[in-house]
């Protein structure tokens, strides 16, 4: 079917099958590829993009069910040249090791800091806990959260 | 066959992957062994110095040929070679890049650990043993990572590679400007000429070329360096903060096809018979094809393909192992009560009835799990393949897709990606060996093939399962005897054994990080027994020291506790390995060890001794309504020299977290042949939540230069079951915990 919806800004359509997952038609139609796919059973949180702000994981939705959305993938969120905030504290506390979770970490905080400005770790915890990192970078995520809370907030 | 010969033959076999200490590799002519591979193919008008440096008027290439699995070892290659080059690494001209697979990028500090000899022996027989052992991994032309042997292995062959360059570009301008060589210097890919002229090295380059490479490469004082020891922003942070770093699983070419794979779900076992009439009646479905153990499916898109591997019906044959998990314990318990394999270590006379009964501890199979799953992109044509995959093993992984493509080896071009985690689960071939079969059948037509999370966890060779019992003696409050007996399959064996390469003696692994153990107790003996037929296993981050150096620190804490001594102060009066002893000594001091501590609250030690690397930890842990909670970890490690401070204490961080999380929740179990957990419901390892504060220090007292990767790991999980037993009173001798404690 044919599906129209806004990815960063941009109006695209695409021709899928009504239950292709958001994931596939971000990486393999649209060729976004930021967006990871670790689990495809939203256990891992590698392929969290935001849709209409709040952050889901882009597996678990179907293609029909985002026809009329705003979808922001790491793409979109900030450029090497002009970083997001989030992305500007993961870049000065040199959070990632393999990365490959990092987008998804990345979108999930930047939701997180959109409506909760100044996070406790109690509620970083929350928002943070089904972004799996096997490398094991938490305690630099959580120092990024924190110091883009404080860019943010300045 | 001379006893050197002999030993270093044993080193190929038996240190071949797993594992390594620090080298001395000293000065060698960098071309000698093996043709500079940059040389074969060298663009018009570009030089190559050797096979790390490729200049052109394009800008400077630094060849980083070990693997990055996020490690940031790609980073670390570029610095080690611009410290002497003078380069910087954000000048635009710069790049850095992986370079092919080549002999002349052999590992030569790969096997060093599996040498018969403790790391902390400095002794004569075991430095000539170690110089054989380098130079027969140089003359194999094995190139490989793993081991934590990148920074051994490159940290003085890649400085020599910048300096050798830039004594030669310096030369060319004396030259051409007729000026004293030590009239010049060199600074951002320029020499500087006394007046203050800049020539890059572009311009000089050809004339360069000419110039005879210096006989002897003085290395700059570490004091006089402008990037190593100090923090540096990883080469690979930016595109990893925003989604633009591609991984091979993200790789695309024109006209490609993408494919996924359904294997018999028990490991090596085969298809006796398939209907896949229901797979190709999915839309996007163009073919179902034979690969070994299973099928393919090729598609328009990874989620098509997925479908149609769903909807594939199989009928598998038995699993080539033991297919029910109690009989892999039973294996274990039953080669303890056998003779050992080998008696690695024993030391003074064991007690003839021990006063401290024998304990038995295990641990499990466990995954690697990486989050970016097994996947690679091929293109066959009749006359080349390339192939984009991570692997550990580029070399060996395209004479893999050679035998099977049925093309030469110098028709293979592997073109080695950063990957997205492996742990060691890219030393294996199974994507690979994949691709190249349905690359072949595809012949013409590049395919991505991506495994789903499930194929990549039922394929995972898991880390080795051991089991130990330990008994001893204590006396006057202290520990004076250790009789420790490890079964465990050859990780070794296993894993050289799909490599194509013959096993032959104990493994070493078995044992690893127990046999070394750096205490001076007036009796200890460590033997280990083999076990055959299990489960196919590989290296796993820390290979044998992370099942091995449990067993050891927590049977070493219970006779501390029986002798009634304090657990830190114990393994310092017993510990005569003096950078060992620095780390032990760093965690009290930075715990504040000894201090009080809240109701229901405890700390645990632990120190190992791992890839010529010791680390203590000390770990608090909490006991809370919701559970136990593990608070704090303090960290010291001495890798000789903190090479790059921000990714050293990043890596820390993360293996003390990889070993806390699988030992408090994470094992694979089989069941008819097939292991048990499939996706991360399972298997996760710390979320956010669980996660400590971690804080490192690193020292620098040891002699040789060494990895941080792996050491990191085995201290996490006895320093967390000591704090544990601390705390509440209970032993636990078995991971992962979570199946005896509640965890917050």
């Amino acid at each position: 079917m044919k599906i129209g919806f806004t990815v960063n800004g941009t109006p695209q359509e695409v021709d899928v099958a009504a239950d292709m997952p958001l994931l596939w038609v971000l990486r393999d139609v649209l060729g976004l590829t930021g967006t990871k796919y670790g689990c495809g059973a939203a256990l891992c949180g590698a392929c969290t993009v935001h849709m209409d702000g709040e952050a889901v994981r882009s597996c678990q939705v179907w293609a029909e069910d985002v026809a009329g959305r705003e979808v922001l993938t790491i793409e979109g969120l900030g450029r090497p040249e002009a970083l997001h905030a989030v992305q500007e504290a993961w870049v000065e506390q040199q959070v990632a090791q393999c990365g490959y979770c990092q987008s998804g970490q990345i979108m999930q905080a930047a939701a997180l800091l959109a409506k909760t400005p100044a996070p406790s770790d109690a509620q970083i915890d929350a928002a943070m806990e089904g972004n799996l990192c096997r490398c094991g970078t938490y305690p630099r995520i959580r120092a990024a959260i924190h110091a883009a809370a404080a860019k943010l907030e300045g | 066959m001379s006893k050197a010969t002999r030993l270093t033959r044993r080193a190929v076999i038996v240190g071949s992957l797993a594992v390594t200490g620090g080298l001395a590799v000293g000065i060698y002519a960098l071309n000698r062994d093996w043709p500079n591979p940059l040389e074969e193919d060298l663009p018009e008008g570009a030089v190559s110095f050797n096979p790390w440096i490729l200049i052109s008027e394009a800008g400077i290439t630094l060849m980083a040929p070990h693997t990055d699995l996020g490690q940031g070892i790609r980073h670390l290659q570029a610095a080690l070679i611009a410290e002497e080059l003078d380069v910087d690494l954000d000048q635009p001209e710069v790049t850095v890049a992986p370079g092919p697979a080549a002999p002349a990028y052999a590992n030569r500090a790969l096997a060093a650990e599996g040498l018969p000899f403790m790391s902390q022996d400095q002794g004569t027989v075991a430095t000539i043993a170690r110089g054989a052992s380098a130079r027969l991994m140089g003359a194999l032309g094995l190139q490989g990572t793993g081991g934590s042997s990148s920074t051994p292995d490159s940290y003085v062959k890649l400085r020599e590679a910048g300096a050798m360059a830039r004594e030669m570009l310096k030369a060319a301008a004396a030259y051409r400007e007729n000026l004293a060589m030590a009239d010049l210097r060199t600074e951002r890919g320029a020499v500087i000429l006394p007046d203050g002229r800049a020539l890059p090295y572009a311009e000089l380059a050809q004339t360069a070329a000419r110039e005879l490479p210096p006989r002897e490469i003085p290395l700059r004082d570490p004091t006089q360096w402008r990037l190593l020891g100090r923090p540096m922003q990883r080469l690979d942070i930016l595109a990893k903060s925003t989604g633009t770093l591609d991984y091979g699983i993200d790789l695309t070419q024109d006209g490609m096809v993408h494919a996924t794979v359904k294997l018999n779900p028990r490991p090596g076992g085969d298809l006796l018979s398939h209907d896949d009439s229901a797979a190709l009646a999915v839309p996007g479905v163009s073919r179902v094809l034979p690969v070994s153990n299973g099928l393919a499916v090729v598609a328009d898109s990874t989620w098509t393909a997925f479908n149609g591997a769903e909807a594939l019906v199989c009928d598998w044959g038995p699993a080539p192992f033991l297919p029910e998990q109690a009989d892999h314990w039973a294996a274990l318990a039953t080669a303890l009560e056998g003779p050992p394999e080998k008696v690695w270590r024993d030391i003074g006379a064991q007690p003839d009835r021990p006063g401290v009964s024998p304990r038995e501890y295990r641990a499990p199979y466990l995954a690697h799990a990486p989050l970016e799953p097994l996947s690679a992109l091929i293109h066959v044509t009749e006359a080349r393949c390339d192939i984009w995959v991570s692997s550990q093993f580029p070399g060996l992984a395209e004479q893999k897709v050679a035998a099977i493509t049925g093309l030469p080896r110098e028709a293979v071009h592997l073109h080695n990606q950063y990957s997205g985690g492996s742990f060691g689960h890219r030393l294996e071939f199974e994507n690979i060996i994949r691709a190249a079969e349905i690359g072949t059948a595809l012949r013409g037509t590049p395919v991505k093939l991506t495994y789903t999370r499930e194929e990549d966890m039922a394929h995972d060779f898991p880390r080795q399962i051991a089991m130990a019992r330990a008994s001893g003696q204590v006396a006057d409050g202290q520990v004076t005897a250790l009789d420790l007996a490890i079964a465990a399959p050859s990780v070794t064996a296993s894993q050289m054994g799909r490599i194509g390469f013959a096993s032959a003696g104990a493994d070493s692994q078995t044992v690893a990080g127990a046999w070394s153990m750096p205490y001076a107790l007036p009796a200890l003996r460590v033997a280990g027994h083999a076990v055959a037929d299990l489960a196919p296993v590989s290296s796993w981050r820390s290979v044998g020291a992370s099942t091995a150096g449990f067993f050891a620190e927590s049977a070493l804490d219970e006779l501390i506790h029986e002798a009634g001594a304090d657990p830190l102060a114990e393994r310092l009066r017993l510990c005569d390995y003096a950078p060992a002893r620095a780390c032990l000594e760093a965690v009290g001091d930075m715990s504040d060890w000894g201090s009080p501590l809240p109701e229901g609250a405890g700390r645990g030690v632990a120190m190992v001794l791992s890839f010529g690397t010791p680390v203590a930890e000390v770990v608090e842990v909490h006991q809370t309504d919701a559970g136990l909670r593990i608070a704090k970890v303090w960290v010291a490690a001495d890798v000789g020299r903190v090479l790059d401070p921000v990714n050293f204490e990043n890596l820390v961080q993360g293996g003390v977290i990889w070993g806390l999380g699988h030992a408090v929740n994470c094992e694979v179990t089989y069941a008819d042949g097939i292991a048990e957990p499939t996706n991360y419901y399972a298997h996760a390892g710390l979320r956010m939540p669980q996660a400590p504060e971690i804080f490192v220090r690193g020292l620098e007292t040891g002699a040789e230069v060494r990895g941080i990767g792996e050491p990191p790991v085995p201290p996490a999980a006895p320093a967390l079951a000591n704090a544990i037993f601390a705390a509440t009173g209970q032993r636990l001798r078995e991971m992962p915990f979570a199946n005896f404690i509640d965890f917050a």
